[in-house]
C-alpha cells in the first residue's frame, strides 16, 4: 500500500485550495494539493464579473465600508448567514484584494475625470476623483448598495487564479495532478486524510495528513442545466457526507443565475447587468421594472430568476427551437466597451450562439450556478464533528452565504477564505495535541474498503448504466427540484432519487477495467452525487416556507419564527436511502442586523419572537454609539476575535485615511 | 446560427479518432471512426460526451469549463490544434478528425497532460511576481497603476495555457526544452508588470537562449492557431529584440 505523508492535505486546486495551501506553507507546514485536473483549470476560472471588497474607490462606490458590504450580505441572504463570519469576511475582503494586486492581478483600474456609464437604460456622465487615479475599480452588481465589484476585465477569476496558482508554484506547493479522493480516513472523531485514487492509473494510495481540507467547489452537476464546469459534481460534498460524522449545512440552498445563455447554460456574467444591460422580453419589453421597481435587474439573483421565470409562465418568452428564453440586451453600452469590458462575454456568443452581443440581443433563461450550502463548519473553517477536517470556499458552509449569495461574493469568499482558514489549519497543525498518531490499521482499512468497491464495479455483473442513472438524476433535479418548488414536485423528486440510489448500487460496467476508465469514474461519482442531491431535494422537502433562493410555492412567506435555523444533513449507515436532518437554530439575540426587509423582493413574513426586542437593542445601541461605527459595531457584535490575529487591522481608504503611526504592524504578510 | 431556423434532416457526421493507450501494454495506435447524427449547436463537448456515453465508455478526452476558457480541451481538429469545447460541428464537414495535441505526454486518445507541461514552464521560468519587498501591508491603499498599462498586462494574462501555440510550433517539435509561445508571452507578461522587480537581465538568464526567445524560427504557427489571439507575433518579436540588446550588452 502507497503511503504519502504529509502535514496539510488539500482537496481541491481552486482559489479557496491554494490560497489555503499557501498560508498553511507560509507558517512552515508541507501542503499537498490534489485536484482532479491542474489547478488553473478549476472552476474558480470561470468568475468573470467580479469580486466584492469595499475599497470605494470609484465615485459611485464613496460612502462605501464593511458596515455596507455587511448588510447587503446579509439582506442578501435572507438573514441565513452567519453573522459573525460575514464580518470576517467583510474586514478582510479588501486586504485580500490588495493582496492579489500585489501578486500580480492585473484589476482593472479607474481613470480620474469624466466617463459615460449607462445607469437605468440612461447615459449618465460620472466624475472619477483625482485621488482614485490608477487605484482598483469597482463595478455595480446585484444586491449592493454601492458599486463595489472589483474586476479584472470579465476575466476575473482568471486572472486571480493565474496569481495565486503561480504563487503556490513559487511556494513550492506540489499539486497532484488527475489524483481524486474516494473517502477521508477517519475514526469518528478525527480525519486522518484520504483515500486517493489516481485517475491515470487507477491506483490507490493512502494520503495521510494531519490536516485534511475539502476546497472542492460547487454541486452544480447534479443538475442537467447548470453554469457549473463538468468537475463541480459535489464530491467533496460527498466525501464529508460519507464520513456518517461531518455534516453538511443548508444544501437546499441552490442558486439559479439569471444569465445562462440559452440552450447551452453558459454563464455570460452579473457584470452585463451591472454595467448598464437590460433584460428583456418576447415584445421587446425591459420588465424587470415592473416587478421590483427599486433594485431593477440589479436585485439579487434569486429574485431576478425568479421574476423571469414568472414572466416566461405569463407568456412573454421568446419561442426557439429549442425552447423559451428571455433577451439580454447589452447594445446600448457600446462595442468599445464590450470589447474591453466583457470580451469573454463576447467570445461565448460569438463561438456558441454564432451572435454579436455589439448588435444582437442575447437569448438567456436562468441556471443553477451556486451550491449555498457545504461542509458544515466553525467559524475558523474547522469541522464541529470531525477534527482535523476543514473546508473553505464553495463546499464548505461556515456560513456566509445562508439563503442566497451575491454577485462577485464567492470568488471574494474563496480568497478570504483560504487566507483564514490557512492560518487555522496551520494554528491546528501547530497544537502539539494534534501530533499526528495514525492508526495504521484504519488506513488499511479504508484502502482496501475502497478497492473492494471498485472492483465489485467490474465483477458483481450489474445491470445498470452509470450514465443513465446520472442522466435520470440530473433531469429530476432540474424539472422538481428547481427555482418554483412545491411539496408535491418535491416528495416526487425524493421518491424518485432513493430509487436511483438503490438502482446505483447495481452499476455493471461495459468497460470493466481498473485503470484509467472514464465509466467506472462516472459509476462510483454518481453514486455519491445521489446523496448530495437527496441532501438538497430531501432538505427542500421538509423546509416549508420561502427563504433566499430556495422558493415553494405553497409556502411563499419566510418564516423566521419556525424557520430561522441551518439544516444539518449526516449520512448515518452504507445502506441508508434518505440523509438524517437537524436544524440549528440562529440566535436572533445576537445578530449585529435582526431579520426584516431585503429591499427587494416580496414584503411579506413572519417575524421570529425575539426580532422586535433585538431591533430596539440594536437601536439603543446605536443611538448610544452614534457617530462611530466601529464602536456600534464591536458593541453590537464583536467578531474581530475570530479572525488570526494579522487580519484584524482595519482598512484604508480615500476617505478614511489613516494618519501616520495608525498602522497596525500585524497587519502584513510574509511572516 | 438562427435561433428559428426550421429543423432539417440532420447530417451523419464520421468521427475518426486517434486511439491509444499507452498504459496498456499491448494497445497500437489506431483511428477508430464512431457516427453520429448532428443536433443542433453541437459542439465536439457534445459530440465527444454522447460517443462516450452511447458508443464507447472508455474513450478518453478532457474537458472542464465546456465555455472556452479553462484550457483543457485542446487537441488536432482537422489537423489544427483548437479547442474543442467551442468548436461547432457546423463549421466542418462531416468527416471530423481528431487527435491528441504533439508534444506533450501522451494520457490516452485525446487526453494529454499539459499540466505537467505547464508547471515545469512556470517553474522554469518562474513565471510569478518577484515582489520588491517581502513584507506588505494590505490593510493600506493600493498602489496605483496606470489603467492603460493595467489592460494591456490583462490582455497577456488572458493566456490560458492550452498548449495549442506549442503544439503548432515547429521549434517545440525540435528541441524538447523550448518554452513556446506560452512561456515567451508570460516573460513578456511579468516584463511589462511594473509590480515585478526583475530586469532585462533577469530574463536574459531565463529565455536568452535556443530554448527561449532565440529558439524561435518565426514561423508564427502559434500566433494563427491561438484560441484566445493574444499578439504572439508583436511579443516575440519585441522580446527577441529587448534580449539582443540585453545580449549585445557591454
Amino acid at each position: 500500500m502507497k503511503i504519502v505523508h504529509t502535514d496539510v492535505l488539500v482537496i481541491g486546486g481552486g482559489l479557496a485550495g491554494l490560497r489555503l495551501a499557501i498560508g498553511a506553507k507560509r507558517r512552515g507546514h508541507d501542503a499537498i494539493i490534489l485536484s482532479l485536473v491542474p489547478a488553473k483549470r478549476s472552476h474558480s476560472k470561470a468568475a468573470q464579473g467580479g469580486m466584492q471588497a469595499s475599497l470605494g474607490n470609484v465615485a459611485k462606490g464613496q460612502g462605501d465600508n464593511e458596515d455596507v458590504h455587511f448588510e447587503d450580505t446579509v439582506r442578501g441572504s435572507d438573514w441565513g448567514a452567519d453573522q459573525e463570519v460575514v464580518r470576517m469576511f467583510v474586514n478582510t475582503a479588501p486586504k485580500a484584494v490588495r493582496e492579489l494586486a500585489a501578486w500580480g492581478v492585473p484589476w482593472s483600474r479607474v481613470r480620474k475625470g469624466d466617463r459615460t456609464v449607462i445607469i437605468n437604460g440612461q447615459k449618465v456622465t460620472i466624475t472619477e476623483r483625482d485621488e482614485a487615479q490608477g487605484l482598483v475599480a469597482q463595478r455595480d452588481f446585484g444586491g449592493t448598495k454601492k458599486w463595489r465589484t472589483c474586476y479584472a476585465a470579465d476575466g476575473t477569476g482568471h486572472a486571480m487564479i493565474n496569481a495565486v496558482a503561480d504563487q503556490a508554484i513559487a511556494d513550492s506547493i506540489p499539486v497532484h495532478e488527475r489524483m481524486e479522493a474516494l473517502a477521508l480516513i477517519h475514526d469518528g472523531n478525527r480525519c486522518y486524510g484520504a483515500v486517493v485514487r489516481d485517475l491515470v492509473s487507477g491506483e490507490l494510495s493512502a494520503y495521510v495528513a494531519t490536516a485534511t481540507a475539502v476546497c472542492t467547489g460547487g454541486a452544480g452537476r447534479v443538475y442537467r442545466t447548470t453554469t457549473n464546469a463538468v468537475i463541480c459534481e459535489g464530491i467533496g460534498h460527498a466525501l464529508a457526507l460519507e464520513t456518517g460524522v461531518s455534516a453538511l449545512g443548508n444544501m437546499e440552498a441552490i442558486q439559479f443565475h439569471p444569465t445562462g445563455i440559452f440552450p447551452a447554460g453558459i454563464l455570460v456574467t452579473e457584470g452585463c447587468r451591472g454595467d448598464g444591460g437590460l433584460l428583456k422580453d418576447v415584445d421587446g419589453h425591459r420588465f424587470m421594472p415592473d416587478y421590483e421597481p427599486e433594485k431593477k435587474e440589479l436585485a439579487s439573483r434569486d429574485v431576478v430568476s425568479r421574476r423571469m421565470e414568472e414572466h416566461i409562465k405569463k407568456g412573454k418568452g421568446h419561442q426557439s427551437r429549442f425552447g423559451t428564453h428571455l433577451w439580454l440586451d447589452i447594445t446600448l453600452l457600446g462595442e468599445k466597451h464590450i470589447h474591453t469590458n466583457l470580451r469573454e462575454v463576447w467570445d461565448i456568443c460569438h463561438y456558441f450562439l454564432g451572435v454579436d452581443p455589439v448588435k444582437e440581443m442575447i437569448p438567456v433563461r436562468p441556471a443553477q450556478h451556486y451550491t449555498m450550502g457545504g461542509v458544515r463548519t466553525d467559524a475558523s473553517g474547522q469541522s464541529a464533528t470531525l477534527k482535523g477536517l476543514f473546508s473553505a470556499g464553495e463546499a464548505s458552509c461556515w456560513d456566509m452565504h445562508g439563503f442566497n449569495r451575491l454577485g462577485g461574493n464567492s470568488v471574494a469568499e474563496t480568497v478570504v477564505a483560504g487566507m483564514i482558514v490557512g492560518e487555522s489549519v496551520a494554528d491546528y497543525c501547530d497544537a502539539i495535541a494534534n501530533a499526528p498518531t495514525v492508526p495504521m490499521g484504519l488506513v488499511r482499512e479504508f484502502v482496501e474498503r475502497e478497492q473492494a468497491k471498485l472492483a465489485a464495479f467490474t465483477k458483481a455483473g450489474g445491470k445498470e448504466d452509470a450514465s443513465v442513472i446520472k442522466g435520470e438524476m440530473q433531469d429530476l433535479m432540474t424539472a422538481k427540484v428547481g427555482i418554483f418548488r412545491t411539496g408535491a414536485d418535491l416528495e416526487e423528486a425524493v421518491d424518485k432519487l432513493q430509487k436511483l440510489l438503490v438502482r446505483s448500487r447495481s452499476i455493471g460496467l461495459r468497460s470493466p477495467t481498473l485503470g484509467a476508465n472514464p465509466e467506472l469514474v462516472t459509476a462510483y461519482r454518481v453514486q455519491r452525487m445521489l446523496k448530495v442531491a437527496l441532501t438538497v431535494a430531501y432538505g427542500a422537502c421538509v423546509r416549508t416556507e420561502s427563504r433566499g433562493a430556495h422558493f415553494r410555492q405553497d409556502y411563499p412567506q419566510r418564516n423566521d419564527a419556525e424557520w430561522l435555523k441551518r439544516t444539518l444533513a449526516t449520512w448515518k449507515g452504507d445502506a441508508d436511502t434518505l440523509p438524517t436532518l437537524a436544524y440549528e437554530a440562529l440566535d436572533v439575540g445576537r445578530m449585529e442586523l435582526p431579520p426584516g426587509w431585503r429591499g427587494y423582493g416580496a414584503k411579506d413574513y413572519i417575524d421570529h419572537p425575539d426580532t422586535p426586542a433585538r431591533q430596539s437593542a440594536v437601536e439603543a445601541i446605536r443611538a448610544q454609539h452614534a457617530g462611530d461605527r466601529f464602536a456600534t459595531q464591536a458593541a453590537l457584535m464583536p467578531y474581530e476575535h475570530l479572525l488570526p490575529e494579522y487580519l484584524r487591522g482595519r482598512n484604508e481608504r480615500i476617505d478614511e485615511r489613516f494618519a501616520d503611526g495608525d498602522r497596525p504592524a500585524a497587519a502584513t504578510t510574509g511572516q | 446560427m438562427t435561433m428559428n431556423a426550421t429543423p432539417r434532416n440532420h447530417r451523419k457526421l464520421r468521427f475518426h479518432i486517434l486511439r491509444y493507450n499507452p498504459a496498456k501494454a499491448d494497445d497500437t495506435p489506431r483511428v477508430q471512426v464512431y457516427e453520429l447524427e448532428e443536433a443542433p449547436g453541437m459542439t465536439l463537448f457534445i459530440a465527444l460526451t454522447e460517443i462516450r456515453e452511447k458508443l464507447d465508455p472508455s474513450l478518453q478526452f478532457d474537458f472542464v469549463c465546456r465555455a472556452g476558457i479553462c484550457g483543457s480541451c485542446g487537441m488536432m481538429i482537422n489537423g489544427r490544434p483548437s479547442l474543442a469545447c467551442r468548436s461547432v460541428t457546423q463549421s466542418f464537414p462531416e468527416d471530423i478528425w481528431l487527435a491528441p495535441l504533439p508534444v506533450f505526454e501522451l494520457i490516452g486518445d485525446l487526453s494529454v497532460n499539459t499540466g505537467k507541461w505547464m508547471r515545469g514552464m512556470s517553474e522554469k521560468l518562474e513565471t510569478w511576481v518577484h515582489l520588491q519587498q517581502e513584507k506588505l501591508d494590505f490593510t493600506r491603499i493600493e498602489k496605483p497603476m496606470d489603467p492603460a498599462l493595467a489592460e494591456e498586462v490583462y490582455e497577456l494574462d488572458r493566456c490560458i495555457e492550452c498548449g495549442c501555440c506549442v503544439a503548432g510550433c515547429g521549434t517545440a517539435r525540435m528541441r524538447e526544452d523550448f518554452v513556446g509561445a506560452v512561456g515567451l508571452n508570460k516573460i513578456a507578461r511579468f516584463r511589462l508588470d511594473p509590480r515585478d522587480a526583475r530586469t532585462d537581465e533577469d530574463f536574459y538568464e531565463l529565455v536568452g537562449d535556443d530554448n527561449g526567445v532565440f529558439g524561435c524560427m518565426s514561423l508564427l504557427g502559434c500566433h494563427d492557431v491561438c484560441p484566445k489571439q493574444l499578439p504572439l507575433q508583436t511579443q516575440i518579436a519585441f522580446l527577441r529584440r529587448k534580449m539582443v540588446a540585453q545580449g549585445t550588452k557591454g
